[in-house]
């Protein structure tokens, strides 16, 4: 699954960001692989919205399509 | 100092003065503490990268150095490169931090330290933090960090005056131990001799390096913030679940165009029509063009040269004065006012959010409509806030569709006041050819330039409720700013036309003209004034408009074309100023060239037709078929190229 068809209003952990360049942008802005962020919103084929620590970062659609996530309920359901 | 690259600026003053960054994340409030160290006025907002530019002003012995915010100054963008410089160079840095978002400021905080310059902290918007149930611990911060911590809620000035008391205590804070270990194995490897900030600059430019340093700076700063941050969960803030609203598309979306709505209601019907009615007809022309004319009429004859040059229909004495204040300035001022409050409410941003997906079509990414909102004030200004763009295929794209589809405040206030007294169906007709050459040119231009839109990646303020001195004050100094800029210009342009009326100039001109404006647009001869005019300022043009006698459709033809038409004289300038020379002069003849055949087509059209809504659909199929044309010609030039393997950044 990737961050732009992860349904919305779950709590997501991003498993790996796939362009090497905004993978260092993305360690400054506090997103990296392991961290779990809230999908707040997804406009219609366009950006996505994330919430961390009571912050939004919106992410180009085409950006999204290239970042893996999981969902973190499922990721607790699968190791009880 | 060689590690990063060579900055445009000098920052290097005179020996024996002390240099002071103020360094931070985007809207961290970094501006706030600039105007009350040096008492300079630099623009405030609630959306990142208000501050383009480095300003520098004096606070006793300190040149302090305001800086656009940056997330870290590894060579991403010119601006970081240019702030690299600045940390490098500094005897102390004032780092401003959010105490909303310190897991993502520490990570610039933290890169400052590892270069070793000495540091202060200022932790701005505790009060916000407090809100959302965040409390900070600033000893603790503090002996973390190893540089002194001070708490302040800047736009209210608490802790200003404790933050510029605790300069003098700055001191290099502690690096980070793997840090240091990595950066002294690169160096061995490298043998790179320099100072320590030069040499981490050096190290993070290799992207391996980087990547490895980010990560660890990534741990340590999460470590840190669990140590300081304690979180008790609150409901959500009113700002935030209405920011939450206002990106749902069922609810962004019709506030979105109810906001447009506002503005066209508040600046064309309201302002250009109730208040202009008051200022212009009854205070300037009313009382204060028969004052001067009474009271120089008796010195100087009303039908000799200097009488028409000063107090004629373009009197230096007159016209700009009745324009200026009577027409444009409660325009302006109306306008600033309004979008001063968006930004401070944080509205802008979500706007990108919202149109993104639109703009993607012409090429832009979602940010561009910031430019495009300010250039609704100012085109000039909205000019250089395109370097908040990502990359400069965006900003080449959208400072050319500026130059030519956006009208400037006062223009717009003109404009909607003289579309607002027009048939439903012709205000129909100009909204529909001014999107068709916005979206058509945008489409044009995205198909035929190399590259990709870049990808938006935007943070979003938190919504708050404006702050009404903030927003006062930026209305004032902006419109202000417009008068210094716009009196001048419009005494010249009275003069200019004076001198050409008086000299019968002015007809000859007229007469040279007609083909293309009689023949071609199928105005009246006297329109070439206007474009004379506007090509002083197009506000000045269009204003000029408003007293001129037109049939409906010639007032639509007119409007169009004069919107489209060049830049004004500033606009232009800085459209030079921003671009290389060669590019500016293709765009500017460009400008020319699609104004005069817009307007003439539509004229055209509508002589031949005599249907608005068959020159609107006949208008929208021309420019769909030289988008088509656009598209096949790029397709054609891709296949006879090798397939190019797809840089980002």
């Amino acid at each position: 699954m990737t961050l732009a068809n992860a349904p919305k209003g779950q709590i997501i952990r991003i498993v790996n960001i796939r362009q090497p360049l905004f993978r260092s942008r993305a360690l400054g802005l506090g997103l990296f692989e392991g961290e779990t962020v809230v999908l707040q919103e997804a406009i219609p084929a366009g950006p996505v919205v994330i919430r961390k620590n009571q912050r939004e970062l919106a992410v180009g659609r085409r950006l999204a399509e290239d970042i893996d996530v999981v969902l973190v309920s499922l990721e607790g359901a699968n190791r009880s | 100092m060689a590690a990063c690259q060579k900055s445009p600026i000098n920052i290097n003053p005179d020996s024996g003065v002390k240099k002071l960054v103020l360094a931070g994340n985007p809207n961290v409030g970094k501006s706030v503490f600039f105007n009350y160290l040096t008492g300079l006025y630099v623009d405030v907002a609630n959306y990142p990268g208000t501050t383009l530019d480095i300003y520098t002003g004096r606070y006793q012995e300190w040149v302090v150095y305001d800086t656009p915010g940056i997330y870290g100054f590894s060579s991403f963008n010119q601006a970081e490169k240019l702030i690299c410089d600045l940390i490098l160079g500094a005897d102390l840095v004032l780092n401003i931090v959010n105490a909303v978002t310190l897991d993502r400021d520490l990570f610039l905080t933290r890169q400052i330290i590892d270069t070793g310059v000495p540091v202060v902290v200022a932790l701005n918007m505790g009060d916000e933090a407090a809100r959302r149930g965040l409390r900070i611990d600033t000893a603790v911060l503090s002996r973390e960090l190893g540089v002194p911590v001070v708490p302040a809620v800047a736009v209210e000035g608490k802790g200003l005056k404790e933050t510029a008391a605790a300069l003098v205590q700055g001191k290099p804070g502690h690096p980070d131990p793997a840090i240091t270990e990595q950066l002294a194995l690169w160096r061995r490897q490298k043998q790179f001799n320099g100072t320590l900030g030069a040499a981490l600059a050096a190290m993070e430019d290799d992207e391996i390096q980087r990547e490895k340093a980010y990560y660890i700076r990534r741990q340590q700063v999460n470590r840190v913030y669990r140590a300081v941050v304690t979180e008790t969960p609150v409901g959500a803030t009113i700002g935030a679940k209405l920011g939450c609203w206002l990106l749902h598309p069922a609810i962004g979306l019709p506030v979105l165009v109810g906001v447009l709505g506002l503005m066209y209601w508040l600046l064309g019907i309201f302002v250009a029509g109730d208040i202009v009615d008051l200022s212009k007809d009854g205070l300037m022309q009313g009382y204060y063009e028969p004052f001067i004319r009474n009271l120089l009429g008796p010195v100087i004859a009303p039908e000799s040269v200097a009488g028409r040059l000063f107090f004629g229909e373009y009197g230096i004495l007159t016209m700009p004065f009745t324009l200026l204040i009577g027409l444009l300035l409660p325009l302006v001022l109306a306008f600033y006012f309004f979008l001063a409050m968006l930004e401070d409410v944080g509205y802008l941003p979500r706007m990108a959010v919202l149109t993104d997906r639109m703009l993607k079509q012409i090429g832009l990414s979602g940010l561009a409509v910031i430019p495009f909102i300010l250039g609704f004030g100012c085109v000039t200004l909205a000019t250089i806030t395109t370097r908040l763009l990502p990359s400069e295929r965006e900003r080449r794209i959208a400072i050319f569709l500026l130059g030519l589809v956006i009208p400037c405040s006062a223009q717009l206030g003109v404009l909607t006041g003289l579309l607002a007294v027009l048939d439903p169906a012709l205000i129909g007709l100009f909204v529909v050819v001014m999107l068709t050459i916005f979206i058509g040119v945008g489409t044009i231009m995205d198909r035929i330039l190399p590259g990709q839109p870049a990808d938006l990646v935007l943070e979003l303020p938190p919504l708050q409720w404006p702050h009404l001195r903030n927003v006062l004050r930026k209305t004032v100094v902006k419109s202000m700013d417009f008068l210094n800029e716009a009196f001048p210009l419009f005494v010249g342009g009275a003069l200019v036309l004076g001198s050409l009326q008086v000299t019968g100039l002015l007809t000859r001109l007229e007469v040279l003209a007609s083909p293309l404006t009689v023949g071609w647009l199928h105005l009246p001869p006297e329109t070439a004034r206007i474009f004379i005019m506007g090509m002083v300022r197009r506000d000045l043009g269009a204003a000029a408009l408003v007293d001129m006698p037109l049939a409906s459709e010639q007032a639509v033809v007119a409007l169009i074309t004069l919107t489209l038409f060049v830049p004004c004289f500033a606009a232009a300038m800085m459209i030079f100023k921003e671009r290389p020379k060669k590019e500016g002069l293709v765009m500017w003849l460009l400008i020319w060239v699609i104004a005069f055949s817009t307007g003439g087509v539509v004229a055209q059209l509508l002589a031949t037709f005599e249907s608005i809504l068959w020159t609107a659909g006949l208008f929208i199929l021309f420019l769909a078929l030289l988008a088509g044309i656009a598209v096949f010609f790029a397709r054609l030039r891709e296949k006879g190229q090798p397939v190019q393997p797809m840089v980002k950044g």
